[in-house]
């Protein structure tokens, strides 16, 4: 009969009309700013600096300014300066640390390649993602004072990664005081040869911050 | 003798000397028209309603991906292969992934290879979905298909969210493997969503396939013939509604495609109509090769452990990487001098070949069929253009 396939799609519409007031599985509007949205845990958004202590944000800062992601960075959103001295880090080894790391989020893409390449974890994607401003440089041109947020924050975010990371730093940071505590030993036995020892070889890739 | 010596028309004028053929108009549609799918724009000849030239025009949306992609490392294409077809990142990075895995050689553990599949067609639902309901916008039906295609299209991208960070810019494929393995939770998600999608599709099929405005619309319509498209380059879903029996799943057999089994469904008009039963059946073949994919996946890593991701320099030589998208053939063509950065990039990509045959398709027709065998043809700016 002519007429009966769009009497049968109808058929279909109208199940959906009735089905969006009560059937769940039609029930699919979601109201955003009335309820928060819901993100998972990998949702990505911009990238954010993890700092040691929330209380010391830029005298703790994960970053070591190797500037490997800014070489990484596709769009190259990221621009660091390094420091001219070196501050300690969290066990006491003194690093550079950035004097200047801005990341112009107008041009990043939110691809998490930093976050990939970042050998000491000092770099992670965040989960804000109201970041609307009237202007570019003053709103969306974030510097390190901006970036930086406590690990606290990034266990509250992303509690499976940062609870990864979290082990894996303690555990580099036990075996590199072990390693101390065993060329200081080694030293105090036989102080004339063990000079080399006495020296941890840096571990520029995998050591953390903490080698 | 012509009414328009000067005018170089295409064949179909009819050079008759009546009060109903007044002056051939010229019609600009785009590039900012609702119905060409993004930026695109076809200067149409008309004659009274009849299309008797059409002239597609792109490059609105060109971001220089190519020559960015020269200037950039491996890696950092990767996020941008994204940005070509956006509806379908997941099968845009594995074609990438798979021509640099050709140019360094690299091997891609079992599991990884797996993923990649249930990656692209978990894309390829999504995709025809909307495509399929698109068209059906395109016909008039406004939104109401769409929109259960969207809902649909929503599981599936906050699968991916889940997985990879991002609805669309997935970024998830690297040169060796997948960037993160999914959870046994995430896994039993999917499976869930693709137990449930056949009834989805039935439920598409009861509202559209029998409407018979559709069926007027869309039979006869847009027909192709299969030499020309084979002539033109055509591939996918519109080569294959001619009745062409090429899916690179099957002549190529990338991946791990070999090892599934599911049938390559063909047309017999090459009309609009059979273009949209293409993409109805290779949604139900979609979630065949799914559901084995969910029953086969091996345990294992999803990286291979040689697989380098920072200063890859793959050593000089040349390689063309290629899959079937859900739009047709994609292919990423690499040439390589030994530097951090590709030598020589270039993208086939399958909308802007499948677009070259739209005035064939559209001679002759109204400028709503125009329209609607646009839609049909399934295009994505982003590709188109790059």
């Amino acid at each position: 009969m002519l007429g009966s396939g769009i009497l049968k799609g109808l058929g279909v519409t109208a199940k959906n009309f009735v089905g969006s007031y009560h059937d769940p599985a039609r029930m699919v509007t979601e109201e955003y700013p009335d309820t928060p949205a819901r993100l998972p845990e990998a949702y990505r958004n911009f990238p954010f600096l993890v700092t040691e202590n929330a209380t010391d944000p830029m005298g703790t800062l994960r970053c070591v300014a190797c500037q490997i992601c800014e070489k990484e960075c596709p769009p190259q959103c990221i621009y660091i300066e390094k420091s001219k001295d070196k501050k300690p880090d969290a066990t006491g080894k003194p690093q550079l640390y950035p004097a200047v790391f801005a990341i112009d989020t107008a041009v990043c893409m939110s691809c998490q390649i930093c976050v990939e390449v970042c050998p000491f974890d000092a770099i992670k994607m965040d989960h804000v993602f109201a970041v609307a401003a009237t202007n570019r440089f003053e709103g969306l041109l974030l510097n390190r004072e901006q970036l930086a947020k406590p690990n606290s924050y990034f266990q509250q975010i992303r509690p499976a990664e940062a609870g990864e990371v979290d082990t894996r730093l303690a555990a580099e940071r036990s075996a590199a005081e072990e390693k101390a505590r065993a060329a200081a030993a080694a030293k105090a036995a036989a102080p004339k040869p063990a000079a080399p020892a006495a020296t941890p070889a840096p571990k520029p890739a995998e050591g953390g911050a903490t080698p | 003798m012509s009414l328009f010596p000067n005018m170089a028309v295409g064949p179909t004028v009819r050079a008759v000397h009546d009060e109903f053929h007044g002056d051939l108009l010229e019609v600009s549609m785009g590039p900012q028209h609702p119905s060409t799918h993004g930026v695109f724009r076809m200067v149409v000849t008309l004659d009274g309603e009849q299309i008797v030239k059409l002239k597609p025009v792109f490059g609105y949306l060109h971001r220089n991906h190519e020559k960015i992609a020269e200037s950039t490392s491996y890696l950092g294409s990767m996020p941008y292969t994204d940005r070509l077809d956006y509806l379908c990142s997941m099968s845009t990075n594995w074609a990438y992934a798979l021509a640099v895995e050709k140019l360094s050689g690299q091997a891609v553990p079992d599991r990884a290879q797996y993923l990649r599949i249930v990656m692209a067609e978990l894309t390829r639902l999504v995709n025809h979905s909307c495509l399929v309901g698109f068209l059906f916008n395109d016909l008039g039906t406004s939104f109401t298909p769409l929109l259960y295609a969207f809902r649909e299209r929503e599981k599936i991208l906050d699968l991916f969210e889940s997985l990879s960070g991002s609805r669309m810019m997935c970024n998830y494929q690297r040169f060796g493997g997948c960037r993160v393995d999914p959870s046994p939770e995430w896994l039993a998600a999917a499976q869930a969503l693709v137990d449930n999608f056949p009834r989805f599709l039935d439920e598409y099929e009861t509202m559209l396939t029998g409407n018979e405005i559709m069926l007027a619309r869309t039979q006869g319509v847009g027909r192709l013939d299969p030499a020309h498209a084979v002539n033109a380059g055509l591939t996918g879903p519109v080569l294959r509604a001619c009745g062409v029996d090429y899916d690179l799943r099957k002549v190529d057999g990338y991946g791990f495609y070999p090892r599934f089994d599911f049938r390559v469904p063909l047309g017999a008009h090459g009309d609009t109509y059979d273009r949209y039963m293409m993409r109805i059946l290779e949604m139900r073949e979609s979630v065949k090769i799914l559901q084995q994919a969910f029953r086969d996946l091996p345990a294992g890593p999803v990286m291979d452990p040689k697989a380098k991701l920072r200063g890859f320099r793959p050593k000089a030589g040349e390689a063309y990487g290629r899959l079937e998208g859900p739009k047709g053939e994609l292919g990423f063509y690499l040439i390589s001098d030994g530097s951090p950065n590709p030598w020589r990039y270039r993208v086939r990509p399958p909308s802007l070949i499948n677009l070259t045959l739209l005035e064939e398709m559209c001679l002759g027709h109204t400028v709503a069929d125009a329209v609607v065998i646009l839609g049909s043809i399934d295009i994505v700016l982003g590709e188109v253009d790059r």
